[in-house]
């Protein structure tokens, strides 16, 4: 398995080798080697893209977009969420700054207070004979309601953002199916012409030299439209992963066995990275995950350029007929929605 | 009241001068090998939870020099080390069989050890007027199936474990990475030291559920329990009814592992998922089980030092058993993004938010105890207020975390570990240094030195808030959990937190210093070091107590409320 991993890696760096000389140059036109398609669903069978003269550059990311911040870059950017690029993130980050954060600062700020009056009020020399009250019916009372009051106001976003995150996407939504493998991802498009994506994490020197961020740039990102409903599955290989891109608001679980579905709405183009976020053995660290979003056209270029087809046009294409074959292949059991 | 009077005489008068039965002790190897004392068995559960305290703690400080920069700097080093190989991937395996021995160590050999083991065993008894525990011998099974346990778990870091010695599946032993995801026999070893540690558990939950319905002293009802007694009441029945659940998972992970069984694979009609839910049905009481004697610690302390009952007695004990009742509906909330339905998230994020309710009534019973109080900050009371506070942080961050929404960014990222190490190395550590210096004159008959104990709070206190607090930063902006290497963005908070760990490591020198002079150096204890505060009935016998106490027992006369059992002063 190991081997192959490495196989992969050095197949897809192999491929990036004339890419990052062709940056230098922006008329030339890119080679676009970005999906390692493999028609049995193996990792081994690495391989270019058919096409080689395809208009598909790997969009270089923008700093602090999609991607944690610095201390050095930004202080105060450092202490919190990174901005948000879908609808639901927007609204739980809006959730989280305007009534978690400052419900949780008032009590923690309150509970201090008290604790500060204490000591000075009725410390030894302040207050010599302690009181005897033991009970107070009115203020344990209180002190019991007030918490409900407060947790039912919370409760109320909380439960709108849940039945948010879960709407159905609609019939024509871009279904791209996740797999986890150790320790790389695997991206499949069902709906286009089943083009596979293996997609293992770059280098840190030839991320470094990509312009993009150490440790979160891939070879081969998951390539997504902008703008429209995406329906994202997750499932893996072997042990438990996690899809997460937390500037989506996005994380769910692969796991063997079952396929989890939920909807994302991107909201603009742009490259969005993640991290897998589940214990899943020794390289657990080093499997990012990166979006690449890009206007509705261009990802029809790109499936074009994959070899795959528009959901319109898929009718005519073969590898619609191969696709059962695969998806059978590469996820042994019955999916289960999540 | 003659009877009681003359009973503590007999312990406060003779127990000196005269070679009584109550303080004939066995020699060495009989009284500490095959101890049945329940003193002395507390006492080697806290010598244990030490020495364990210290592993796992070591630990943590080669996690967190690692962290201190990007990059993969001394695990290669630490894999050599253990006897693996030297190559990238058996370094990195190394990070994982770190965080899983810390994880564990600490959780069940540590804080579970010292609190229910240490200060249960010593004081669940003293305070109800008992005279030992109900099983002795048991009591005794107890501390050594632990000890098996202990020594399961570290000779597991020492037999392969998949990619490199060791198993490095997380605390939380997931399948299918514990099962089909690591070979070799260091994850059976670690599985088994749970079983160990488990059956201990339960043994010593039967144990004090005994001993406390059936052996209170005449006239001591339940609702005149001490609350730390209330608190070991509780958890006890936490562990009894979790940890036979997580006995039943681990076996199966074990047959699973071994005999074929798929319980846990999807290939023969298994689920992992299935395995998460048994897991978290012991794992979450199992976090209650570690902070709720912390909890009746706190409570003792507090009055003590505030010369004046615990406010809202009744209140505070229903409230420990409403978090420990609802402690059981609310474990899936540790499984947020592996794929639950909306109504099912929907109703674990309310059930969580309600626990939030009986927590924020102790928090304001405690801060009531004080009100009006003549407060003495002795090292006990410093370090119960500074738990309040740092109990109270971690609580809110939970009511962040309970929101499945929310959660799904928050959910395995650092975040969570701020979070459950303020309400754990800050709650239930602090609660555990509370209750140690609280005690430490009546188990020793030493008092401490209170300057070393308020300079090691200090420290500690800074220490631990460096350490833990950037964790939010990093897990809002994205970092998770159990990672050995990082991006650089995230490099300037790591280097904070682990700046925060070298605060905390030399603050312990101040303890361990502390311990090593009263034991050498410190004065006598009096019967009762802490003042008319101290009503419970550990303080009516003298410091240590004799071997065997309360041979006459002690009465609580109708007379007495729940926070004064001494006997009338003659």
């Amino acid at each position: 398995m190991k081997k192959a991993i490495l196989a992969a890696l050095a197949a897809g760096l192999a491929a990036f080798a004339p890419l990052a000389v062709a940056a230098q140059d922006a008329a030339a036109p890119a080679p676009a080697p970005v999906a390692a398609s493999a028609e049995g669903g193996m990792a081994e069978a690495a391989q270019p893209a058919p096409d080689m003269a395809s208009a598909y550059t790997p969009m270089a990311p923008t700093k602090g977009k999609g991607m944690p911040t610095s201390y050095q870059d930004d202080p105060v950017q450092s202490l919190t969420f990174q901005d948000q690029y879908s609808a639901n993130g927007e609204y739980a980050l809006w959730m989280h700054d305007s009534i978690l954060m400052p419900v949780i600062t008032v009590i923690s700020l309150f509970v201090l207070g008290l604790l500060l009056y204490v000591v000075v009020r009725f410390n030894r020399r302040a207050n010599p004979v302690a009181s005897r009250t033991t009970h107070n019916t009115m203020i344990e009372v209180v002190w019991t309601i007030v918490p409900v009051i407060i947790l039912v106001i919370i409760a109320v976003p909380s439960i709108t953002l849940l039945a948010r995150q879960y709407e159905t996407p609609p019939a024509d939504a871009v279904t791209i199916k996740a797999t986890g493998y150790q320790w790389y991802w695997g991206y499949t498009y069902p709906d286009h012409g089943e083009i596979e994506v293996i997609s293992n994490m770059l280098d840190e020197a030839e991320a470094v030299k990509r312009g993009e961020p150490g440790q979160l740039a891939v070879d081969n990102r998951m390539v997504v439209p902008a703008g429209v409903p995406l329906r994202i599955q997750t499932t893996a290989s072997d042990v438990i992963h996690a899809f997460a891109v937390p500037s989506l608001w996005f994380k769910m679980d692969a796991v063997p066995g079952r396929l989890n579905e939920k909807m994302l709405t991107i909201k603009e183009p742009g490259v969005y990275y993640g991290q897998c976020s589940e214990l899943c053995g020794a390289r657990h660290g080093y499997m990012p995950i990166a979006i690449e979003a890009l206007p509705p056209a261009e990802f029809a270029a790109w499936v074009k350029a994959q070899g795959g087809s528009m959901p319109g046009e898929a009718e005519a294409a073969p590898a619609t007929a191969a696709a059962p074959a695969a998806a059978a292949a590469s996820v042994p059991a019955p999916a289960t929605a999540g | 009241m003659a009877t009681t009077a003359e009973g503590f005489d007999i312990h406060q008068d003779h127990g000196h001068d005269t070679h009584d039965h109550a303080d004939h002790k066995p020699g060495f190897f009989a009284r500490w090998f095959m101890s049945t004392n329940h003193k002395d068995i507390g006492t080697m559960y806290l010598i244990f939870a030490i020495i364990a305290g210290i592993i796992g703690g070591a630990i943590s400080g080669i996690m967190r020099v690692e962290l201190q920069e990007p990059g993969i700097q001394y695990l290669q080093w630490w894999a050599q080390f253990m006897g693996g190989a030297n190559d990238i991937n058996t370094a990195l395996h190394m990070w994982n069989v770190f965080i899983t021995a810390h994880g564990l160590i600490m959780v069940f050999f540590m804080v579970m050890p010292a609190m229910i083991g240490g200060f249960g065993n010593w004081f669940v008894p003293l305070m109800i007027g008992a005279p030992d525990m109900a099983f002795p011998r048991m009591n005794n099974v107890s501390f050594w199936l632990t000890v098996a346990g202990f020594f399961s778990l570290l000779f597991s870091l020492f037999v392969p474990g998949g990619t490199g010695p060791g198993a490095g599946v997380g605390w939380t032993v997931y399948a299918p990475l514990s099962t089909t995801g690591a070979v070799g026999p260091a994850v059976d070893f670690a599985i088994f030291s749970l079983h160990l540690a488990g059956a201990g558990s339960i043994l010593g939950a039967t144990n004090f559920i005994t001993t406390i319905f059936n052996m209170r002293a005449p006239g001591m009802t339940l609702h005149k329990m001490p609350l730390f007694v209330w608190s070991v009441l509780v958890t006890a029945f936490l562990l009894l009814l979790a940890l036979p659940v997580l006995a039943a998972a681990i076996t199966m992970l074990l047959t699973d592992r071994n005999f074929g069984t798929t319980f846990f694979n999807p290939a023969g009609g298994g689920d992992p998922v299935l395995y998460q839910h048994l897991f978290w049905f012991f794992g979450h009481p199992e976090v209650y089980i570690m902070i709720l004697p912390g909890f009746g610690m706190i409570s003792q302390i507090v009055a003590t030092f505030s010369r004046k009952p615990v406010f809202g007695y009744l209140g505070m004990a229903y409230a420990m058993v409403a978090i420990g009742v609802v402690g059981f509906i609310v474990w899936a909330h540790h499984m947020y993004t592996v794929g639950l339905d909306v109504n099912t998230k929907m109703y674990f994020t309310a059930a969580t938010m309600v626990i939030a309710v009986p927590t924020g009534v102790k928090i304001f019973s405690w801060i009531a105890t004080m009100w009006g109080g003549s407060l003495e900050f002795k090292s006990p009371m410093v370090w119960s207020m500074g738990f309040i506070f740092l109990f109270t942080v971690g609580g809110v961050t939970g009511v962040v975390l309970a929101n499945g929404g929310i959660d799904d960014n928050l959910h395995d990222t650092y975040y969570v570990v701020a979070h459950f190490h303020y309400v754990l190395s800050m709650g239930a550590v602090f609660s555990m240094f509370a209750g140690f210096y609280y005690w430490f004159p009546k188990m020793s008959g030493r008092m401490h030195s209170e300057f070393l104990s308020h300079v090691h709070f200090w420290t500690f206190f800074v220490g631990v808030n460096v350490i833990f607090f950037p964790q939010h930063f990093l897990g809002m902006q994205g970092m998770p959990r159990r990672y050995p290497d990082y991006p650089e963005a995230y490099h300037f908070w790591h280097q904070i937190s682990s700046y925060g760990y070298y605060i905390m490591a030399a603050s312990m020198l101040f303890f361990f210093v502390n311990i090593l002079y009263a034991l050498m150096a410190g004065k006598k204890a009096a019967a009762n070091p802490w003042g008319e505060g101290a009503t419970t009935l550990e303080w009516t016998l003298p410091s240590p107590p004799p071997y065997h106490q309360f041979e006459t027992l002690p009465v609580i006369t109708d007379s007495m409320d729940y926070h004064d059992h001494r006997p009338a002063t003659a």
